[in-house]
């Protein structure tokens, strides 16, 4: 039997050699609300998701801290005159991860099956654009009619490994109908600066850092230990105890909290996504109201007085605690060029009643009011809110609060846009402000094409939807933001929407991390620094 | 007696195919499925060619059909939201519950008849009365509140304990465990603890009750008045007789115990079954949610069928009356 002097110093020994090998590593800890479900690249669009891929796999652009368009996978690109050619030129010398070369053979594969049944991803690149190899590291797109921003969201569009997904028969994307299980869902090959090193579903994934990363690393992390936690409480607990570096997204009530302790703080900024009231304008009759006969919202006076009852200091500084910042624009103020020409009509409860009156409603009347409760930053609050606020102008709203499975099944197109008055968030994927101009502000009335697909009220401009037709194929960005500032004019003129905040990003942040918080909300821990 | 088990075998999947149907009647309204598979920007047309490929589009009762042949084959789908079979995804997440449940378990049995025979025996001690409001706490708080309020305190207030997770652990074939490693075992005290609370009262309620009434039985007094230790009389023939009872209660119990874990899981984030079905239900994601609701269903009648027939096997009186029905 050992006595105890041995006995301390085989644990001496043992606690020097544990910790002597990795003295120098450095391991972040992060956690979510939401988990990492497939590393597929291809089978989920969903911010979380795309970060987490994002430090694994690369597109051939990737968005700097500013959300600029940077070369990554491409060292450059051009265009013909005619716009209807783009050249890329692939950056040499870079390896995926099991060591196979990175080639045009690359892009061409990963442009075909992200435009495969099952993809998720499908709309990154127009289904008629053919992709060319020219030598091993210049590849063409042959476009049907010009894009501009062809390449907009292309950093999220990563780039997979031919033979790696050939030898592992996953040359398409699993689709969510699959009966086998998926090698890609379960295995990554990209080319990012980090590679997984194991993940469990749901559970765990653990990134470790990919010495042979083509780019220098901006980062000083050796391990990345993923952990989803569900519970806003947990979340925030394990933040404050040091157990985790990294939460996203700390909850408003929390954040005083999480400030006001030794080790952890909270990194606050406004967001992309615009949250904002819609209407249906389309019915002859609104499915929950009492006005019979006839659709109060389909008169302008009626959106307008809507509007002017809002009062959005309220909502900022009540409901969302200051961390919320107004906004006269569908689209977040950093994706244009002319924010500051729009401004909010004034909160005037009063006027809002006159122009009811005029509309022949002085008693004011009921509709019913569809609102998620567990999708966007204290969305049921601001609902409730809304309703008091409208209240005062003589409208009763009856509030339909609803988790968004139960949301989003009533109120999307396949529910047959079953609402009269709604709230939604919207970011332009593209981070342009086509999109917000095709998808949410566009006509609905031909059902033949995607225009208009997410306008769940209906409001239709036709002179708004000519200047959209132009917009996607002006190549000069002059005329193009000129346009754009001409289309935002007349939607907010009809008082198409209330557009009410960009709500606040929440992330917490232990003291020992400095991280760059992007405005898109993708985590990105390639920029983050831990002091060991 | 075989043909008794037989019965009481069918009245079991009877049981499970009406859980099925239940299950399969609600999930219309837990939501759209496809919402959650594709992005908010997806365009209809994928939506619907997404809806059709996962037979969304025919009637219920046919769904329900073509789940339960495939379940007969031991098929149970793959999840919408992971991409991998379902069964594969349980199997993972069961070692975590049952260790969950089965330290739980242990805890509340541990503490329960301590605690239960402590309080029958010094009923007027001021501990005996701590018990008490100790119960009275356990039955009625919310489990998810216990376990905040364990976290903040030991968690973040005094830091001895991990907030969430398993810990490290150790993989013994198909079965991973966190009884082996330091991590683990300290990730396991907050939930045993929180799940096992509702439990402990019950044991120590029932053990304090059936003490009190055992030692008021004529054989206690005799062996008192013969002259017998007190220590003996009180463990050797008073709680053994109290704790016929409370086995058939943890036994039974056991299932709810597997079941209450949801709670318990969500708010630790215990990567178990129960976390894995929460996600489901937010996800909508049918073979997940199936499948789970299946499961607990089984474990339940596996149970209630194994109860039924030791009592049988054990009380010669049942079976008299088994083999002439009425």
């Amino acid at each position: 039997m050992l006595n105890r002097p041995t006995l301390l110093a085989a644990a001496a020994a043992t606690l020097l050699a544990s910790t002597a090998l990795p003295a120098m590593a450095v391991t972040l800890r992060y956690s979510n609300q939401g988990d990492l479900k497939s590393l597929d690249p291809y089978t989920l669009n969903e911010t979380t998701t795309l970060a987490h891929h994002g430090h694994v796999y690369e597109g051939l652009t990737r968005r700097g801290k500013d959300l600029k368009i940077e070369p990554a996978l491409a060292e450059r690109w051009e265009t013909s005159p005619d716009g209807l050619t783009w050249r890329f030129f692939l950056r040499k010398g870079v390896k995926f991860h099991n060591g196979n070369a990175f080639t045009a053979d690359d892009v061409v594969f990963s442009a075909t099956r992200v435009r495969a049944q099952g993809s998720n991803f499908q709309t990154r690149i127009p289904t008629t654009a053919e992709f060319v190899k020219v030598d091993d590291h210049t590849v063409d797109v042959k476009l049907k009619t010009p894009n501009p921003i062809l390449n907009y969201q292309w950093d999220t569009w990563y780039i997979m490994d031919k033979e790696w997904s050939e030898a592992n028969n996953s040359t398409s994307p699993t689709p969510a109908s699959a009966t086998t299980p998926s090698y890609a869902a379960l295995n990554a090959n990209g080319t990012g600066p980090f590679t997984i090193d194991s993940h469990q579903p749901g559970v765990r994934t653990v990134f470790k850092k990919n010495a042979n990363w083509w780019d220098k690393a901006d980062h000083n992390l050796d391990e990345i230990v993923f952990t989803p936690i569900g519970s806003d409480a947990t979340r925030v607990a394990a933040l404050l105890s040091g157990e985790v570096d990294v939460v996203e997204p700390v909850p408003l009530q929390d954040i005083q909290r999480v400030n006001s302790s030794p080790n952890a703080q909270v990194l606050t900024g406004p967001e992309l996504r615009t949250i904002f009231l819609g209407f249906d304008q389309t019915r002859d009759e609104l499915l929950f109201s009492n006005v019979k006969g006839k659709n109060p919202f389909k008169d302008v006076k009626v959106r307008q007085a809507f509007y002017q009852a809002i009062d959005i200091e309220t909502i900022k500084t009540r409901v969302m605690r200051g961390l919320a910042t107004p906004t006269a624009l569908m689209i977040a103020p950093e994706l244009v060029t002319f924010s500051k020409e729009f401004e909010r009509p004034k909160y005037d409860p009063e006027g809002a009643k006159k122009l009811l009156a005029e509309a022949g409603y002085p008693n004011g009347f009921e509709v019913g009011m569809d609102c998620p409760n567990d999708r966007y930053v204290n969305d049921e609050a601001i609902c409730q809110a809304v309703v008091g606020m409208l209240a005062r102008a003589g409208i009763k709203v009856n509030l339909m609060a609803q988790p968004k499975a139960q949301y989003f099944a009533k109120v999307l197109k396949p529910g047959n846009y079953n609402t009269s008055f709604y709230l939604l968030g919207w970011t332009p994927g593209t981070l342009d402000a086509h999109n917000v101009l095709h998808d949410i502000q566009g006509c609905r009335d031909n059902p033949q094409s995607s225009r208009g697909e997410s306008n769940l009220g209906g409001y239709c401009n036709k002179q708004h939807d000519e200047l959209t037709d132009k917009i996607l194929v002006e190549t000069d960005k002059a005329k193009r933001d000129e346009m754009m500032k001409q289309a935002f004019k007349l939607a907010t003129n009809d008082f198409s929407y209330i557009p009410l905040h960009q709500q606040a990003l929440a992330w917490g942040v232990s003291k020992k991390v400095k991280l760059v918080q992007r405005a898109d909300n993708q985590v990105l821990l390639y920029w983050a620094r831990k002091e060991p | 007696m075989l043909a008794f088990i037989i019965r009481r075998a069918l009245q079991s999947i009877g049981v499970l195919l009406a859980v099925g149907i239940i299950a399969f009647a609600m999930f219309r309204f837990a939501g759209d499925p496809v919402n959650q598979i594709v992005s908010i920007d997806t365009p209809a047309a994928e939506r619907e060619q997404v809806r059709r490929s996962l037979g969304l589009d025919d009637p219920v009762p046919l769904q329900f059909a073509r789940y339960v042949s495939r379940a007969l084959t031991g098929e149970f789908g793959v999840s919408y939201q992971f991409r991998q079979p379902v069964a594969d995804l349980l199997g993972e997440r069961m070692p975590a519950t049952l260790e969950l449940a089965i330290c739980a378990t242990v805890f509340s049995l541990v503490f329960g008849i301590l605690m239960g025979v402590f309080s029958a025996l010094k009923r007027e001690s001021f501990l005996a009365k701590v018990f008490q409001t100790v119960s009275l706490i356990g039955i009625s708080l919310p489990t998810f509140l216990i376990g905040i309020l364990l976290i903040y305190l030991f968690s973040v207030s005094l830091g001895w304990l991990p907030s969430y997770g398993r810990g490290d652990t150790v993989r013994l074939g198909w079965w991973t465990t966190g009884l082996l490693t330091w991590t683990g075992l300290q990730a396991l005290i907050m939930p045993s603890v929180t799940l096992g609370l509702f439990q402990m009262t019950l044991i120590m309620r029932l053990v304090r009750a059936e003490m009190l009434e055992v030692l008021r039985t004529d054989y206690i007094r005799f062996a008192r008045a013969r002259g017998i230790r007190t220590r003996a009389i009180h463990f050797g023939h008073a709680l053994k007789n109290t704790l016929v009872p409370v086995i058939t209660i943890v036994g039974l119990q056991f299932g709810s115990v597997i079941a209450f874990a949801i709670i318990t899981e969500t708010v630790f984030q215990w990567p178990g079954m129960g976390l894995l079905f929460v996600q489901a239900v937010q996800n909508v994601d049918i073979p997940i949610m199936a499948a789970y609701l299946m499961l607990v269903a089984l474990i339940f009648v596996t149970i209630n069928l194994v109860v039924d027939i030791l009592y049988t096997v054990v009380d010669p009186r049942l079976r008299a009356t088994i083999r002439q029905p009425a």
